[in-house]
């Protein structure tokens, strides 16, 4: 059974210090009053589950690799995978992730992030220099 | 317009964002008046026969109390030697059999081979699973394949069943009751045709959520005949769906003609290039 704790949300911010909306007031219309708990824990039950979803698909398989055939095959494939995810263009520009999809066999399945909100056509766009920052941690 | 408070760009797949606006509105409207999916409140039926399986189904989709949809098709294709029958919300059944379908169809041009009935149980499995029953798709999945005729049923948790015969859907107790009287194992093709269409007629006749005609879906080795209608209901209303009018229909009252008089004022003449 988990805990509370383990279902919280990345950032613990105090609300009304980090509001969501544009301007750096509360976008009352689209994310609703301000509350402790809307800001702590997740409003839909998948929401936790499908962020971390990938994360927590490869670490199962790689737990399972390493007990059937010893350290140095997930070793080995995850150097390949951190070589792989370094192939990116800059964070506001759309990358294709060829090398990391063939590694993972994503180029051979459909599912619903191919088919929903798919970033090409977000309706948001972000500012260039604040992603590159954010990105470098420079934020 | 670009936004400073967008950091990344936006993830692909499922977007929660208005999750927290939908559970602050139902609490305003007190859970009375948010828009209800279209489920379609079935009855779906299927056995497995000597060479093969009978998928059987009726056509009724319902949102609430009315009759949504009248021919609605829930017989859905998945690859040439396999269907599935879906009961629940319709855009849920709808959805996941196209990407299961997408996805065996990928696997058979990269591999050579004709997809499995296993694999596509595999599939649904993992991926009604992965959401936690909020994709809301009861399915019977049926086919033939190398190994044998096979009849599963994958409910919205990811549970799976290997079954000689079931029904699924709103109207599945009166059917089940009619399965469970008549099944006999490796039935001839028209007794079984015969078996899943009474007991889709005996959903229909007493459930509200399912009615309309039967459609019955027969997989064999040798192909599939997918009888849409097999049974149509009764109950049909006499609809024109056409509502032209013949010529003639408006009584012509008087006419006058007025001749238009054009007088050339330039002419010019381009030569075609026609080599």
């Amino acid at each position: 059974i988990r805990g509370l704790r383990s279902q919280l949300k990345d950032s613990v911010p105090v609300a009304g210090l980090c509001p969501q909306g544009a301007y750096g007031v509360q976008d009352s219309l689209r994310s609703g009053f301000t509350s402790v708990k809307n800001e702590l824990l997740p409003s839909h039950p998948l929401e936790l589950s499908e962020k971390n979803f990938q994360l927590n698909q490869d670490k199962m398989n790689f737990s399972t690799l390493r007990n059937i055939q010893g350290l140095h095959a997930p070793l080995k494939l995850q150097m390949e995978y951190r070589a792989a995810r370094q192939i990116q263009r800059l964070p506001f520009l759309p990358s294709s992730n060829l090398a990391l999809d063939t590694l993972r066999g994503s180029d051979e399945c459909i599912g619903f992030e191919d088919v929903l909100c798919d970033p090409g056509q977000s309706e948001v766009m972000g500012e260039p220099h604040m992603m590159v920052e954010y990105k470098l941690g420079l934020l | 317009m670009a936004l400073s408070t967008v950091l990344e760009t936006p993830g692909a797949g499922f977007n929660f964002e208005n999750a927290t606006r939908n559970a602050a509105l139902e609490a305003l409207f007190e859970g009375g008046q948010t828009p209800k999916p279209l489920k379609t409140g079935t009855t779906i039926a299927g056995v497995v026969f000597k060479d093969g399986v009978v998928l059987g189904a009726d056509t009724r989709a319902t949102s609430s109390e009315v009759v949504a949809d009248k021919m609605c098709e829930k017989i859905h294709f998945i690859s040439p030697n396999m269907y599935c029958c879906g009961a629940g919300t319709a855009a849920d059944t709808e959805k996941t059999t196209e990407l299961l379908s997408s996805n065996l169809s990928i696997f058979s041009l990269n591999s050579g081979r004709n997809p499995r009935v296993v694999m596509a149980v595999n599939i649904l499995q993992d991926m009604l699973y992965r959401y936690h029953g909020q994709i809301g798709a009861n399915l019977l999945l049926g086919g033939v394949d190398c190994t044998g005729n096979h009849l599963y049923t994958v409910g919205p948790y990811g549970d799976v069943d290997k079954v000689p015969y079931l029904a699924m859907g709103s109207g599945d107790l009166a059917a089940l009751g009619i399965l469970e009287d008549g099944f006999k194992h490796n039935l001839e093709l028209e007794e079984a045709k015969e078996l899943v269409r009474s007991s889709i007629h005996a959903g229909i006749m007493s459930d509200l959520g399912s009615g309309n005609n039967i459609d019955v879906c027969v997989i064999t080795k040798q192909g599939v005949d997918y009888i849409r209608p097999y049974q149509e209901s009764e109950y049909k209303d006499d609809r024109k769906m056409n509502y032209k009018y013949r010529p003639g229909t408006t009584k012509v009252l008087t006419e006058k003609v007025v001749p238009l008089k054009l007088e050339v004022v330039q002419e010019t003449v381009q030569k075609m290039e026609t080599a």
